[in-house]
C-alpha cells in the first residue's frame, strides 16, 4: 500500500492563526513582579494578590513531578512563556463589539451559530481575557450567575473568597500553583436552589499567539437541587514552538445537585496541557467529568470528585486519542469519604502513529465509607504496532463493605474487522474510522448532539491519509 | 450464451504460504446458483476470501474476471461497489456501531448514487426484516457483538437483500441454523437470485432442498472433482465424498 505520511500539522483543523493585536503584551518570563502586575492590571483586592504570591512562590519552590512524561515535563521552558496577553478592550456581550480580528477566529470555529441554536450561555476567551460573554435572559431572571472569572471576583467578591482554592488549593500541585499565581479568564458560574438549567452553557478557550501561556480559572456552585451542563472547548493554532494551557477548575455540587462538566480538548499538537480539575459532591450530589482529550502535545489531567456527602456519586467518562509526538496521560481520581457512596469510571484511549496513551487512576475508599460501590473499566485500542498504552489504576479501599469492580482491556484493530467492513463498500480508512467511532460511542452518547457529530468528524478526519 | 458474469480460470491460491486451491476454474451467469459441497479443508472457504480480496489470501496464477474486467485491478471496497458480497461464515462484531446505521452507511457506499432515499431505505429495512423474521429492536443493536449464531446469520441476509449485489458468494450461511431458520435464509437467498448470481458454499445437502441449485461442485483438495446438476448433491448426501476422490489421494486429507 502507498505510503501516505502526513505531517500532524496538515490533519489539524484548528491550525490558522490571526495576526496578533495585542493591547498588552508582557515579555516573556515569570517573577513575582510579573505576579504582582497581572493582579495590578485587574485591579484586584489584596487577599487576591497575596494568594497570587504566595502561589508563585511555591510553583518557583515544588519540584516538577517525576511521574507522567518527565522528558516532556522537563521540555517545557517557563521562561520563554508569556503569562498575560490581552488583545480587547474588555468583555462584550454583543457579538457585535467584539474586535473583527477575534470575531473572525469565533466565526472560524462556529461559537456564535452554536450559541443562537441549543446553548443557554457562553464565554469566549481569547488568550488570557474572556472577549464574548452572554447568557440567556431566563437564566439570568431565574438568578443563575454566569461570568468570567474576573468579572466574578469583582461583582461576588466574598463568594469568590469563600469558595476560590477551597477544592483545589495551590499547594496541590506545581501546576495549581502556577494557575493560582498568574490565573485570568475561566468560567464563574453559580446556580440557585433548585434551578435546573436545561440548555448546556459554554466555554471556549482559545490559544491565537505564540509562547502562551492560557491560565484560566472555572469555579462552578451548584446549590442544593439544582442542576447543569457545563461544557468546554479549547483550539490553539499550530506553531513550531509550544505553548501551555494549566487550568484550574473547581466544583461545588451542594446536597442533591448534579453538575456535569463536558470537555473536548482540541489543542494542537504544541501545546502543554496541564490541567487540575477536582469537584466536591455533598449528600446524594452527583458529578460527572465527561472527558475528551484529542489534541495537545503532552495532557495531563485527571478530573476527580471527592464523595463528601452520604449517597453522593461520581461518574467519570474519559476518552483520549494520542497520535504522532503525543501522549494523553489521563485519568480519574475518586475519593469515597461517606456511606453509600458510588463511583463508575469509564477510560477508553487510542493509540496510533506511534503516540502514547496511559490511564492513570486512584479510587480511595475511606474507613467510614461503609457500603460504597466501585466500578472501574479501561478499554485501549491500538491502532498499529509502534503506538502504546499503560494503565496505572491504584485503588485504596479501607473497608470490607464496599463493592469495587475493575476491568482493563487492551486491543487491537484486527485486519478481519478491516475486511468485514471494507467488503460492505467501506475504504480501509472509512473502515477504520468506524471502528474508532465505535470504540468511543460510550463517550460520544454522553454528549450533546452537536459535539457528538463534530467529535466523530474529526475522528474520521484523524482517519485520513493514516493507513500506510 | 451470455458474457459470464464471472470467470475464473485455472487459479491457485495461497493462505500463509499453504497451497490450498490448486487449479480450479468455473463460471457463473446472471440468474444461477452454484453451489459448492466439499469437505473441512477442501478450500470452499478459502475460495470465497480470495474472491473477495482478503489480503491473506494470495491468487498466485491463473485469472479471475468479473464483469469482463480482471478482478485484480480491484480493492476489496471497489470489489463491493461493483456488486459483489460476500455472506462469512464468521461475521466480525464490530462494537459501538449500530445496526442501523451500519446497514444504512453500507447501502450508500456499496450503492452509492442509485442508493434509496432515506425514507425509502427505511421501507426496505423494514420488509426485508420482516421477511427474515428479525424485530424493529435489531436495528440499535452494535455489528453482531453478542449476536448468536443464528442471527449473526439473519444479520448477513439483511445485508444481502439491502445491498441487492450482482455476485453475493454464501460462505456457510447454513452451518448452525435450525430449519426454520435456514428456510428462512434459503428463502431470502432464491430472492436474490432471481436478478444476479449466487454461488453457495455449504457442507450439507440439506440447504439445497430449499434452492434449486443450476450446477452443483464437489470440490475436493482444492480442485473441482466434478460438476452436476442438483442430483449430485444427493448423491454426494448418500455417498459422500470418496468416491469422488482422485485415486491414492485419500489417505492424504483423512
Amino acid at each position: 500500500m502507498k505510503e501516505q505520511a502526513r505531517d500532524a500539522v496538515g490533519d489539524y483543523r484548528y491550525g490558522f492563526h490571526d495576526s496578533e493585536n495585542a493591547t498588552i503584551r508582557f515579555d516573556s518570563g515569570l517573577s513575582e513582579q510579573v505576579v504582582r502586575d497581572i493582579s495590578a492590571i485587574k485591579k484586584e483586592p489584596q487577599w487576591m494578590t497575596d494568594i497570587r504570591v504566595k502561589a508563585y512562590h511555591h510553583f518557583i519552590e515544588r519540584p516538577m513531578p517525576d511521574w507522567g512524561n518527565s522528558e516532556m515535563l522537563n521540555g517545557i521552558n517557563f521562561d520563554n512563556i508569556c503569562y498575560y496577553l490581552k488583545s480587547s478592550a474588555g468583555t462584550e456581550k454583543s457579538w457585535e463589539e467584539v474586535p473583527d480580528e477575534i470575531k473572525r477566529t469565533f466565526d472560524r470555529l462556529g461559537i456564535p451559530d452554536a450559541e443562537q441554536k441549543w446553548l443557554g450561555g457562553v464565554t469566549a476567551q481569547y488568550e488570557s481575557e474572556a472577549v464574548y460573554h452572554s447568557i440567556r435572559d431566563d437564566l439570568e431572571e431565574q438568578g443563575v450567575i454566569f461570568l468570567d472569572m474576573d468579572s466574578g471576583l469583582r461583582e461576588y467578591e466574598d463568594l469568590v473568597k469563600q469558595y476560590f482554592g477551597s477544592v483545589v488549593p495551590y499547594s496541590d500541585n506545581k501546576f495549581s500553583a502556577l494557575n493560582t499565581a498568574v490565573w485570568s479568564g475561566g468560567s464563574f458560574l453559580v446556580i440557585p436552589e433548585g434551578v435546573h438549567v436545561e440548555m448546556p452553557v459554554q466555554a471556549y478557550f482559545r490559544i491565537n499567539a505564540k509562547n502562551m501561556g492560557q491560565f484560566e480559572r472555572t469555579l462552578i456552585i451548584a446549590k442544593a437541587g439544582s442542576s447543569i451542563h457545563y461544557v468546554e472547548g479549547c483550539t490553539a493554532p499550530t506553531y513550531s514552538t509550544e505553548s501551555l494551557h494549566s487550568a484550574v477548575v473547581e466544583l461545588i455540587a451542594e446536597e442533591g445537585s448534579h453538575i456535569r462538566y463536558s470537555t473536548i480538548q482540541n489543542w494542537s499538537a504544541n501545546v502543554y496541557n496541564l490541567v487540575t480539575k477536582r469537584g466536591i459532591a455533598y449528600k446524594n450530589a452527583s458529578i460527572e467529568w465527561v472527558d475528551g482529550n484529542l489534541g495537545s502535545k503532552l495532557t495531563m489531567k485527571y478530573p476527580a470528585v471527592i464523595l463528601k456527602g452520604e449517597g453522593a456519586h461520581a461518574d467519570i467518562i474519559s476518552v483520549a486519542y494520542s497520535g504522532e509526538g503525543q501522549h494523553q496521560d489521563a485519568g480519574s481520581k475518586v475519593h469515597h469519604l461517606a456511606p453509600r457512596t458510588t463511583s463508575r469510571i469509564l477510560s477508553k484511549s487510542i493509540s496510533k502513529n506511534g503516540g502514547r496513551s496511559s490511564y492513570r487512576g486512584m479510587v480511595q475508599v475511606s474507613p467510614k465509607a461503609h457500603g460504597c460501590k466501585v466500578s472501574v473499566v479501561c478499554d485501549a485500542l491500538l491502532l498499529d504496532a509502534d503506538s502504546r498504552s499503560d494503565t496505572y489504576p491504584t485503588m485504596e479501599v479501607a473497608n470490607n463493605s464496599c463493592s469495587v469492580e475493575h476491568e482493563a482491556s487492551v486491543s487491537k484493530v484486527s485486519g478481519d474487522q478491516l475486511f468485514y467492513l471494507m467488503s460492505r463498500g467501506h475504504t480501509e480508512e472509512e473502515a477504520m474510522g468506524m471502528i474508532v467511532n465505535g470504540f468511543f460511542e460510550p463517550f460520544t452518547r454522553e454528549l450533546p448532539m452537536e459535539y457528538a457529530v463534530e467529535l466523530n468528524r474529526l475522528l474520521e478526519m484523524e482517519m485520513e491519509g493514516s493507513i500506510g | 450464451m451470455s458474457v459470464p458474469l464471472l470467470s475464473i480460470e485455472d487459479i491457485h491460491v495461497e493462505v500463509d504460504g499453504n497451497h490450498v486451491i490448486k487449479g480450479l476454474s468455473m463460471e457463473m451467469r446472471k440468474g444461477e446458483i452454484h453451489a459448492i459441497m466439499g469437505r473441512n479443508g477442501a478450500g470452499k472457504s478459502t475460495l470465497a476470501h480470495a474472491l473477495m480480496g482478503h489480503p491473506d489470501y494470495e491468487i498466485t496464477s491463473g485469472s479471475v474476471r468479473y464483469l469482463g474486467r480482471p478482478l485484480e485491478e480491484l480493492e476489496v471496497w471497489e470489489r463491493a461497489r461493483a456488486g459483489m458480497f460476500l455472506s462469512f461464515q464468521y461475521p466480525q462484531a464490530i462494537p459501538g456501531v449500530q445496526v442501523g446505521t451500519f446497514l444504512r452507511k453500507s447501502v450508500q457506499a456499496v450503492r452509492g448514487d442509485e442508493a434509496p432515499s432515506n425514507k425509502e431505505l427505511r421501507k426496505q429495512m423494514k420488509e426485508a426484516m420482516a421477511a427474515l423474521g428479525v424485530d424493529r429492536s435489531f436495528l440499535a443493536r452494535y455489528v453482531n457483538d453478542g449476536f448468536s449464531g443464528g442471527e449473526k446469520k439473519r444479520l448477513e441476509i439483511l445485508q444481502m437483500l439491502l445491498l441487492s449485489p450482482q455476485l453475493a458468494i454464501l460462505d456457510e450461511t447454513d452451518s448452525g441454523l435450525d430449519i426454520d431458520t435456514l428456510r428462512t435464509v434459503a428463502t431470502g437467498i432464491n430472492s436474490v437470485a432471481e436478478n444476479s448470481c449466487c454461488l453457495v458454499i455449504t457442507h450439507y445437502q440439506r440447504l439445497l432442498d430449499h434452492l434449486k441449485p443450476t450446477y452443483v461442485h464437489v470440490m475436493i483438495d482444492g480442485a473441482i472433482a466434478k460438476v452436476g446438476g442438483p442430483e449430485l448433491a444427493l448423491e454426494v448426501e448418500e455417498k459422500g465424498y470418496d468416491w469422488l476422490q482422485p485415486a491414492g489421494t485419500a489417505e492424504v486429507l483423512s
